[in-house]
């Protein structure tokens, strides 16, 4: 069980300080018409979320309604391949399809909890927006997403997904029309209904309490992991923890619970779209400097000015100009090993697992696994990778691909 | 003596504060627009430096910033236009009343925290506005620097803001008290009369401060009401919007003051 009390001056790897810290990043940068909420969430979230009553709902929930524990994997031809010894967590067996879930049905059942009548959410891809919509479908409480209007063009089938579920989506059409801005117009929303609304937040993203809230829901796929393995290999502990990293949701999850076990190496992978120097990037650690991007500081895609820009991957989960504090603070300790992926390597990684093992990834987990081009991996080595989520989604993106490999050949 | 402390010791009631963004609806508008508002009765100018993502901003203000940033304005374009507009050539061109910087941490992080109160300080201009810099930060950090360079600060409190933390912010604040009409965004149209008795209830707590009311404040009826329970208050979106299809920034704000304060 996690210590629900102790916080740590400067914060640790896995648990912000009394203030939202980790290290150098976090913090609560918001406005004071946000300030009530943030500040009954802060003071009531660990409290409930371990509550014996919770827990029993958010339990019986992830087991009988997601359908955890969502099994490790052995990828034999993978392993074979890179000649080691890969575990995939497949988290692209829960329901709704993606690690996403976790996070919703707990902050849903936490919001009851808090008396909320109304569930809002952003989305990029539309993965978190589904889940957040199907949770408050399977409670019967009113939902609203936030989407870029450029997202809801390229994610049709999210959308209708959404809508059926009784969501109603609402397009973000300031700036540049895509998660960030989404983010903004849940933000907004909210100030704008501070009593009667939740605000789930899809990442661990983010003012304080939200990428600790987030990231503790989130931290089943790892406490998972160290028993599964534990059963499969007479070890908890893998030798390599693999994820990709937008906001950082499903990393925060897979990291968790080795991040005090040194001897586990934490490897998150960022998008770097068209390449890291092309300008078509989404890898922050990389690009990134210090700055404040939706109410905590870390590091932040940002012009010389300031202003924050668009940055670009063929994902959209890893769309994002920002990256969870946590992770901010893993990459500045060197805790965290940061690599990146571009487009292309995660469409042929993509490609590799579904014909070497008969998934189709997520693009955004395909990221995930092109880590293991650049590791130097050795056969004694034992790797877990976060299949954060299936590919259905992004079929269209990868018919595409195949018809550009058909056209060439 | 702040400009600010010393127009509220002259003018206790009906104090006009009204937002502009630097760099809109041109470039080189920014004096200009100054100027229109100072000659048209504005008490203080609070000036908005863009912002990519203004989040306690509304659609209108939001729209303005990105002009504003398409045009190319940044913070080091905005110091340059106000150097010397205190004291210019012309001396009816001259910046007299109390201007405030309002923005978002991001930027002037970048910018460099101390340097920007450093050289906001030097123009000079009176006070900073940053609605994400909570007080938390202010406290450990950012509020010495602000004091350091005689920067008035001015902190938010809504309707949702406990009494005892009005008192802190009151505490914490110098120049004035923004009092956020509702718990809203700017731009928003919310029924004005629900905001009558939080007012009410900030005038009893006799605090230290004045108080402008903001947000929602968008003719000469949501203006007197303010000014009912509070020593003036603070347009931002209404004034934008005339701006917006504005030939003349003068005429335009000539007419928009005017069907305000006459």
């Amino acid at each position: 069980m996690i210590n629900i009390t102790s916080f740590n001056q400067k914060g640790t790897y896995k648990q912000p300080n009394i203030f939202g810290y980790y290290g150098d990043f976090g913090g609560a940068y918001i406005p004071e018409m946000l300030h009530r909420n943030v500040e009954e969430l802060k003071s009531r979230y660990l409290e409930i979320m371990y509550e014996p009553g919770f827990q029993q709902e958010f339990q019986a929930l992830l087991k009988d309604y997601v359908g955890r524990p969502t099994p490790l994997f052995l990828a034999e031809r993978l392993s074979k391949k890179y000649n080691t010894t890969i575990y995939l967590k497949r988290e692209d067996l829960n329901h709704t399809g993606a690690h996403k879930i976790n996070n919703a049905i707990g902050q849903v059942l936490l919001a009851q909890r808090l008396g909320k009548k109304r569930i809002i959410a952003e989305t990029g891809a539309g993965q978190h927006g589904v889940a957040t919509a199907t949770v408050c479908a399977l409670k019967g409480i009113e939902c609203v997403v936030y989407m870029g209007e450029v997202d809801i063009e390229r994610q049709a089938p999210n959308v209708a997904r959404m809508k059926m579920l009784g969501a109603k989506v609402v397009p973000a059409t300031s700036g540049s029309k895509t998660l960030k801005d989404a983010t903004n117009e849940a933000i907004r929303a909210w100030i704008n209904d501070p009593l009667e609304t939740h605000y789930v937040i899809g990442s661990v993203v983010g003012p304080h309490p939200y990428p600790d809230m987030v990231a503790r829901f989130q931290s089943v796929i790892s406490e998972e992991v160290r028993w599964q393995l534990k059963e499969k290999t007479g070890s908890e502990l893998p030798t390599h923890v693999i994820a990709c990293v937008g906001g950082g949701s499903n990393a925060a999850g897979a990291f968790y619970h080795f991040l005090d076990d040194d001897n586990v190496q934490i490897i998150a992978v960022e998008a770097a779209g068209h390449g890291i120097n092309s300008g078509m990037s989404a890898a922050t650690t990389q690009l990134g400097k210090p700055g404040v991007l939706h109410g905590s500081k870390s590091l932040v895609m940002q012009t010389a000015d300031g202003q924050v820009v668009e940055p670009h991957s063929i994902s959209a989960g890893l769309d994002y100009p920002g990256i969870g504090p946590m992770h901010a603070h893993l990459y500045a300790t060197g805790r965290g090993k940061f690599l990146s992926a571009t487009d292309n390597e995660s469409l042929a990684a993509a490609f590799q697992l579904t014909r070497l093992e008969g998934i189709i990834p997520a693009l955004e987990s395909a990221h995930a696994l092109c880590a293991l081009d650049q590791l130097k991996l050795s056969p004694r080595d034992v790797i877990v990778v976060c299949l954060s989520g299936r590919g259905d989604k992004d079929l269209s993106t990868y018919m595409k691909a195949m018809e550009n490999v058909a056209s060439q050949s | 003596m702040s400009l600010i402390k010393n127009l509220f010791q002259h003018k206790q009631h009906n104090i006009l504060n009204v937002y502009c963004t630097a760099g809109y609806p041109h470039l080189n508008s920014t004096l200009e627009v100054m100027r229109a508002l100072q000659n048209n009765g504005a008490d203080i100018i609070e000036l908005g430096m863009p912002y990519s993502d203004p989040l306690a901003d509304g659609p209108t203000i939001q729209a303005s910033n990105s002009v504003a940033l398409h045009n190319g304005m940044t913070i080091e374009k905005m110091f340059e236009q106000l150097q010397d507009f205190r004291n210019t050539p012309a001396e009816q061109d001259a910046i007299r009343i109390p201007v405030l910087l309002m923005g978002y941490m991001n930027p002037i992080l970048q910018y460099g925290f101390e340097k920007f109160c450093r050289q906001a300080a030097e123009l000079p201009v009176d006070g900073l506005i940053l609605p994400d810099l909570p007080e938390y930060e202010f406290e450990t950090i950012y509020g010495d620097i602000i004091k350091r360079y005689g920067l008035d600060f001015v902190f938010l409190v809504t309707p949702e803001t406990s009494e005892e933390r009005v008192r802190k912010l009151d505490a914490l604040s110098t120049g004035f008290l923004y009092a956020v009409s509702s718990s809203s965004i700017t731009g928003s149209d919310k029924d004005f009369s629900a905001v009558e008795s939080y007012l009410q209830r900030l005038q009893n707590m006799q605090l230290t401060n004045p108080i402008l009311v903001g947000f929602g404040i968008k003719d000469k009826q949501t203006f007197q009401s303010a000014c009912k329970y509070a020593n003036g208050a603070i347009i931002g979106t209404a004034y934008i919007k005339a701006l917006e299809d504005a030939e003349d920034v003068n005429i335009a704000t000539k007419k928009f003051l005017g069907s305000i304060l006459q």
